[in-house]
């Protein structure tokens, strides 16, 4: 299969290069902003784009948007190194850069955009280019299975999302974001409030995947481990929490609001804690501790305290530093031990030194440890658990259990594998990662500790600024200190460190509790598989019912719809039209409409094909004459060429075909007749409610104003269809185009080879 | 169909419906007519000379592929409605050129117009689908 030119040294040339510059650029271009915006300061860019309709592409850097960028931009730089050499010699490496590049791309789009069409625009690519990447590995069912459930069900949020965006853009008065924020109360006392804020949030926590929605995040862990890094720790399944907290001033402060978050946040973090114990594979292990922030980051959104803002921004560049950290560590050991199984690994220390120190960087600020940024950040988590206004013990306590099972988790994920005696003999002798590898981690988890060290840069740069985004100014941001004194949250961090030593002592145990009550626990995934099963078995069961394949049927179906929903509207309305006066209709109109009629009833009689042929020609001549009467010669003129046209195309089809009936079999089908003379019953009843109501000319008027002096012809039909509504005209032939293709395409590939 | 009467009469009713459409459709902007009739008409020729004398001897006299001229249409009037983006109008806004005029008398000059264009391209969208349908319908079936 390997084609005999691909040799090993192959390097991945341009793709691998391009990429890290992007970054790299992007990054260095977005910090050159970090004095401005740590001013307080608000800068904007916009473009029109659909003015009007309110579309703009503009664009927002602030202290919410900067801390975004700058994790998007920063970790995407090492991932692209780290690809470099973990995938640089796969035959589809420049695919994968793109994918991955477009998506960088889409989210710092995302995440910028100050209109919510736009942010929604971006919303869309970062789902398509993840589905991408998530199905990388197209080979295997069950990477395209995570592909597209994770497509789905954030594609369905999606969906709501727009809803919920368009909703809001009409209470609002306006689709910049900029603007919304700055209604605050307005929004929340309205009548829509409700539903725009559960149309938001079915976006939001599918997108960051919040319990129930949860199920898709540990499967996209299909993809490879640089995709797992960026996108579903680091950054897209963050744009769920960032679109909570880009609302934040114009949604929040209800009780529907802190509830909804709280609960569903805190039971997030608690469960995908406690499974993520369960886990073996170290990568599977790593997904739900992610699952675990994006619960905590989502509760801390609840609420609106200064210390629960603090919180959620200091949290939220931690646990990117210390998770994308992890993530490649743990592609580093793969890569050299061909393993990631959580009871294999061990003795690794030695071997790889460098990997062995990012983990233990990484793993301790991920356990809350002192002097790491982790402390800081669990520190004023509690600070702000035991602020909030729903209910402290739910919160304090979740918070709790969270964390120390956090603290137990990265004793499992980066003190055993390298720490521990050596379990068995690898496949390969182990040995340290290239430095391109190693490089992200030990950079990545590094800062976490240079910023605990030196908390005032992370306040200064990203937490205050981010803050003032909620809460309007950056003195609202409470202090990061390392030492807040002798307070509860300080003996509740004395309590995460017992219970989760206790946990990391346990968790052979607790792992196999759990994988026996596994079977008697819903299981979301395949709950998910039943109801797309069920889903198929529905279409199947809808299509066999209403596209039998019998032309007959579908005409049945059709003409039975319109008569249901005209006749239904006119009952519903109460229209009946009163009778007509007839004593003005002339004797040439009578005999046309005459002849038309007994062409009709003809054509529906007979038993002979080129005779129904005729009557229905008899029928287009009769309307065309009609129009003749009632001046419309364009009209008329149509009528006549198409008519003629048909004739020849259905003479041309129909003649080849057998009878219409077989000999001695009764062609009375009383159902067909009824549908058709209720259908007809129906439409004359519509036509002379139509004519009973007054007529409005205004457009008549205006045509026959303008057709001359504005538009130079004095044919007004023609002038219609190719000046004034030359769009819809467009439109129509290049359907009348597609039509016509199309059929000649079904007419040559029928017949080909068949006996004529 | 081998009538021989038919196809002798069919040489000069085609030309004839071919130029009359060709004048249905320059004289749409005022009178009864215009791109849609006019592409009519021009293809009932073609469809006429194609029942008389078969469709391999219309497809010859037609030179082109029916698709490729309704294709054709269809860029012509995208152009026609482009064209407008020169003169900042919006799109499909029709540009006027008026040659000569007389103002003494109030005639306006001889007017072009990307209308016209798109009228045109109207015709052979209607001209080219007719024919490929019709064509393909007597070659298939």
């Amino acid at each position: 299969m390997a084609a005999p030119e691909t040799t090993p040294t192959q390097g991945p040339g341009i793709a691998g290069v391009l990429p890290i510059a992007l970054a790299l650029g992007l990054f260095t271009w977005f910090a050159s902003f970090l004095p401005t915006v740590a001013a307080g300061e608000v800068v904007r860019l916009a473009w029109d784009w659909v003015p009007s309709l309110g579309i703009a592409l503009s664009f927002t850097i602030d202290g919410l948007s900067l801390t975004f960028s700058l994790l998007i931009s920063g970790i995407g730089t090492l991932v692209f190194l780290y690809s470099r050499t973990y995938l640089g010699s796969h035959k589809q490496f420049a695919r994968f850069v793109l994918f991955l590049a477009s998506f960088m791309l889409a989210m710092l789009g995302l995440v910028l955009a100050d209109n919510l069409i736009a942010l929604f625009v971006f919303w869309e690519l970062t789902t398509i280019t993840s589905y991408l990447l998530i199905g990388f590995g197209h080979e295997g069912a069950n990477s395209r299975r995570s592909a597209l459930q994770a497509l789905f069900v954030t594609g369905a949020g999606a969906l709501a999302l727009l809803a919920g965006f368009i909703l809001l853009g009409f209470t609002a008065g306006s689709f910049e974001l900029s603007e919304i924020v700055k209604l605050g109360p307005q929004i929340t006392s309205d009548p829509m409030y409700p539903a725009i804020l559960v149309l938001v949030l079915a976006g939001a926590f599918t997108k960051s995947a919040q319990f129930p929605f949860h199920f898709w995040l540990p499967n996209a862990m299909a993809a490879p481990t640089p995709v797992s890094a960026f996108l579903h720790s680091a950054t897209m399944v963050k744009a769920g929490v960032y679109l909570m907290a880009r609302l934040h001033p114009a949604l929040s402060g209800t009780d529907v609001w802190m509830w909804t978050l709280t609960i569903a946040g805190v039971i997030t973090a608690v469960f995908a804690s406690v499974v993520s114990i369960r886990q073996t594979d170290i990568k599977q292990t790593l997904a739900y501790t992610t699952l675990m922030a994006l619960g905590t980051l989502t509760a801390l959104l609840g609420q609106s305290s200064e210390y629960a803002m603090t919180a959620f921004a200091t949290f939220l560049v931690t646990h990117s530093l210390y998770k994308a950290s992890l993530f490649l560590m743990i592609g580093c050991v793969d890569y050299s031990t061909g393993t990631r199984d959580a009871n294999a690994l061990g003795g690794l220390a030695r071997a790889m030194p460098v990997t062995a120190a990012a983990a233990g960087l990484a793993a301790l600020s991920m356990a809350g440890l002192p002097p790491f940024i982790g402390f800081i950040s669990k520190e004023l988590q509690y600070a702000g658990a035991l602020e909030v206004q729903t209910s402290v013990i739910f919160v304090a306590a979740g918070a709790l259990a969270a964390n120390a099972l956090m603290f137990a988790v990265a004793g499992i994920a980066a003190y055993k594998p390298f720490w521990r005696p050596a379990q068995m003999e690898f496949a390969r002798t182990p040995k340290e990662a290239p430095a391109t590898m190693v490089a992200g981690p030990i950079l990545l988890a590094t800062l976490g500790l240079i910023f605990g060290l030196m908390p005032g840069i992370a306040a200064t740069y990203l937490v205050a600024p981010t803050v003032a985004t909620f809460l309007g100014t950056t003195e609202a941001a409470k202090e990061l200190k390392l030492w807040a004194g002798v307070n509860i949250p300080l003996f509740l961090s004395l309590a995460t460190f017992a219970l989760g030593f206790v946990l990391y002592a346990l968790h052979g145990r607790m792992r196999a509790a759990l994988a026996a009550m596994e079977p008697a626990l819903p299981n979301f995934d395949s709950m998910w598989d039943k109801f797309l099963v069920g889903l198929k078995a529905f279409a199947a069961w809808q299509t066999r019912i209403i596209q039998t394949g019998y032309l007959r049927q579908y005409l049945v179906w059709t003409f039975l719809t319109i008569l249901l929903t005209l006749a239904g509207t006119m009952v519903l309305r109460g229209v009946m039209p009163a009778m007509p006066d007839l004593t003005q209709v002339t004797w040439m109109s009578l005999a046309l409409a005459l002849l038309t009629a007994a062409g009709a009833i003809m054509a529906a009689v007979t038993g002979s094909r080129i005779m129904a042929m005729a009557a229905l020609g008899v029928v287009g001549i009769g309307v065309a004459m009609l129009f003749i009467v009632f001046a419309a010669p364009d009209v008329a003129i149509t009528q006549l060429l198409v008519e003629t046209l048909v004739v020849v195309l259905v003479a041309v089809a129909l003649l080849r075909l057998p009878s219409l009936d077989r000999p001695g079999e009764s062609d009375w089908r009383p159902r067909d007749a009824l549908l058709g003379a209720a259908i007809g019953t129906v439409i004359t009843l519509i036509m002379l409610s139509v004519l009973q109501q007054p007529l409005d000319l205004t457009l008549t008027d205006y045509f026959e104003a303008t057709s001359w002096p504005e538009a130079f012809g004095r044919n007004i039909v023609n002038v219609i269809l190719v000046d004034f509504r030359a769009l819809d005209t467009f439109g129509e032939i290049a359907v009348v185009v597609i039509a016509a293709l199309s059929s000649y395409a079904l007419l040559r590939t029928t017949d080909k080879g068949g006996a004529k | 169909m081998s009538s021989i009467i038919l196809r002798a009469g069919t040489r000069y009713l085609a030309a004839l419906l071919l130029l009359f459409s060709i004048y249905m459709l320059l004289r749409g902007h005022n009178e009864p007519g215009g791109g849609f009739i006019g592409g009519l008409i021009g293809s009932t020729g073609f469809v006429l000379y194609a029942i008389a004398c078969g469709t391999g001897d219309a497809r010859r006299a037609l030179r082109l592929m029916p698709q490729n001229i309704a294709v054709a249409g269809l860029g012509i009037a995208l152009l026609a409605g482009l064209f407008s983006v020169f003169f900042n109008d919006p799109l499909f806004t029709g540009q006027w050129l008026f040659i000569n005029p007389d103002p003494a008398t109030g005639d306006k000059g001889l007017p072009l117009s990307t209308i016209l264009v798109f009228d045109i391209g109207v015709y052979l969208v209607v001209f080219g689908s007719v024919l490929t349908l019709t064509f393909a319908m007597e070659e298939e079936i």
